[in-house]
């Protein structure tokens, strides 16, 4: 006899019944949400079955056929996008631009909005409204200018890290600033009125008293920046174009598709081994990013 | 140990004044409260000491020195915040230390300090802990021992027992008042509470709409109000008001209201004077009336109890005087019963008479 039935043999059966019937209650949301995870992981799980298959399996026949027919599954593909040199060149390329490319617009997003939320200087709100103002600026807009400001006549830094990091800065903070001033904000403004009695500068409340207690927001942030950048095909496809020694990951990738359209299934291979390491870095750092999500609305 | 002198001091945020015309001196050593109803400017007067606050105009001086332009990390004062504002991510040693390490005290004298105030707070448990992990009254004294440990010439604290409990609070109170024994520090202590005012204060500033209203000690407070503000203010249940006029009678006046007659005090005979016909508000403290019984002059009231709450040696009673709600606070041996008529008086020494005009005390009037 289970603990339960046993309660419920002894007339408390209430309990039990109250409990199965919320479950009962919550079964079509269970439902539709289960439902939803199964569409939006199709495709993907499609993608991640082809990977394993051979060009010809995939377009004569759909996906699911394989999961009835495992002998069509070979690693071949993995094997063949592996192998290929410039591969691992070029995973380290991407970590060389993600891990900068992260840390600089976090770090000035974090001074900027401690600035925006707690500083006093004229314009304040102004210049914040221009910053997040910026968000609507679409980003291929910005590709030619920057280019040919980066040009040899110019900066002279186009096909470089530099040029990449500082295209990255400049696109994610006007969203670093938004999210992580309105986490700042929320901050107990005493914490910082305090400080100001016991002695402590601007600088000082930043780095010892906003700084840690923004930990959730950046870590949220630099999840979200780094995952943006390490994905990222465009910025770098522009800025660092055919400097073959500088290209990531996802521009090495794209070009294992010929001009002809060749070639697609090992697209699909190195698609699920570019994502290794973000996956790793989100299941790594899930906890920080549920809470910097919902950090600034609720006060923890 | 320092003074803190307020010299004409207002405070206006765009139109709205929040502190008008402050004059004030603290006295080195002194446990002085500012209380006064929400918004007030009590809170803004505090802020203005501590340098988190603009003067707009006028001047403040900690000891000899005007502050106006002085940081708040130069005035050598420490505040206890309402919500104790304790940073969340050090642990209780690090709150305390925080402040002595930003002024670079050495190591050895920083850990006697904040040994001395975990002793004093009695805190030795829970140096390692982070203020999350304690209750509300732990966190109220890690925030005292964080102005304990700075030694500042005043202390500020804004309504510091206002998020505890109503035991908590009466026991902290008595710690703050140990504490004020021991250090002999000027304290300045916020409150909206008259009853934490009276009991703390050496002296008491009234304020009310960012005005002044009276200061001295609790027991002047309460037996010479200056105002009607002040009179109705301090003293818990609040003072009974009614409009009284002066009747001719013999070859004087006499007071007459709804429901109560009195004749003029001794006191108070010039200030009222000798024209029939003169409006006051006349003012009853609860605890001053009896019941039955002649006790020489007094003022009488014929009063109906409408609702009586017992507090066991006494009994607070909600009563109508001519249609006038009143309260009394009688002993409980007169087991009044609602709907009782009753003959209330209040000794002749304890009325106080306002003029309805300027609100001001006829004998304070009298006396200035």
């Amino acid at each position: 006899m289970t603990a339960r039935s046993r309660m419920a043999g002894q007339g408390t059966a209430l309990l039990p019944r109250r409990l199965g019937r919320i479950r009962l209650g919550r079964l079509p949301l269970h439902l539709v949400v289960i439902g939803l995870i199964v569409i939006w992981l199709i495709p993907t799980i499609g993608l991640f079955v082809n990977s394993f298959r051979t060009a010809e399996a995939a377009t004569s026949s759909g996906w699911w056929t394989a999961i009835f027919q495992p002998a069509q599954l070979s690693l071949d593909n993995y094997a063949h996008v592996l192998s290929q040199s410039d591969i691992a060149p070029a995973f380290v390329n991407s970590l060389f631009i993600s891990i900068p490319a992260t840390i600089i617009p976090v770090l000035v997003a974090a001074f900027a909005a401690y600035a925006f939320a707690w500083m006093d200087f004229p314009g304040r709100n102004v210049l914040f409204v221009v910053v997040v103002g910026l968000l609507v600026v679409p980003l291929q807009t910005t590709l030619i200018p920057i280019l040919q400001l980066y040009g040899p006549k110019n900066l002279n830094i186009a096909g470089s890290f530099l040029g990449v990091w500082l295209a990255h800065t400049a696109y994610g903070l006007p969203f670093a600033i938004f999210l992580l001033r309105n986490f700042m904000g929320s901050l107990p403004r005493e914490i910082f009125e305090s400080a100001a009695i016991d002695g402590a500068s601007p600088v000082t409340s930043f780095l010892r008293l906003a700084l840690p207690m923004s930990v959730p927001a950046i870590a949220a942030l630099a999840i979200f920046q780094f995952l943006f950048v390490w994905n990222d095909l465009l910025v770098s496809l522009i800025y660092i174009g055919a400097n073959v020694q500088n290209q990531p990951l996802t521009v090495v990738i794209s070009n294992l598709v010929t001009s002809l359209g060749g070639g697609w299934e090992f697209l699909a291979a190195a698609a699920f081994i570019s994502m290794a390491l973000p996956l790793a870095v989100f299941f790594l750092l899930q906890r920080y990013f549920v809470r910097g999500i919902v950090g600034g609305s609720v006060k923890g | 140990m320092a003074t803190v002198s307020f010299e004409h001091v207002t405070k206006r945020y765009g139109e709205v004044t929040a502190v008008d015309d402050l004059t004030l001196d603290i006295v080195d050593g002194e446990f002085m409260v500012f209380v006064g109803p929400s918004g007030c400017g009590k809170t803004t007067s505090l802020r203005m000491i501590a340098g988190l606050e603009d003067i707009t105009a006028g001047l403040l001086r900690i000891g000899d020195r005007v502050v106006n332009d002085v940081a708040p990390k130069d005035r050598d004062i420490a505040m206890v915040f309402q919500s104790y504002a304790l940073y969340p991510h050090m642990t209780v040693r690090d709150n305390l230390a925080f402040g002595l390490k930003l002024r670079k005290v050495p190591k050895t004298e920083i850990d006697k300090r904040v040994a001395d105030a975990a002793q004093i707070l009695d805190l030795g448990k829970y140096l390692d802990r982070k203020p999350k992990e304690l209750s509300g009254g732990q966190r109220q004294r890690v925030a005292l021992g964080r102005a304990i440990v700075r030694e500042p010439a005043v202390f500020l604290m804004d309504e510091p027992l206002s998020n505890l409990d109503a035991k908590l609070r009466v026991q902290t109170r008595a710690e703050i008042l140990r504490l004020h024994q021991r250090l002999q520090t000027t304290m300045v202590y916020v409150t909206h509470d008259q009853t934490e005012a009276m009991t703390m204060g050496t002296r008491i500033a009234v304020m009310s709409d960012g005005k002044l209203q009276q200061v001295g000690p609790p027991q002047e407070l309460y037996d010479t109000p200056v105002n009607k503000f002040v009179a109705g203010f301090i003293g818990s249940p609040a003072m009974n008001f009614i409009e009284v006029a002066t009747v001719a009678a013999g070859d004087g006046v006499r007071l007459e209201g709804p429901g109560v007659t009195l004749p003029v005090p001794d006191r108070l005979r010039q200030a009222i004077g000798t024209a029939a016909g003169r409006s006051l508000v006349a003012g009853f403290r609860p605890e001053h009336f009896t019941i039955g019984g002649e006790i020489g002059a007094t003022a009488k009231f014929a009063a109906t109890a409408d609702v009586v709450e017992y507090l066991g040696n006494e009994e607070l009673i909600h009563a109508t005087v001519a249609g006038r709600d009143i309260v009394a606070l009688l002993s409980s041996e007169h087991r009044v019963k609602p709907g009782d008529a009753m003959d209330l008086q209040v000794p002749l020494e304890k009325v106080h008479l306002f003029d309805p005009e300027s609100d001001l005390s006829l004998a304070f009037q009298a006396a200035s």
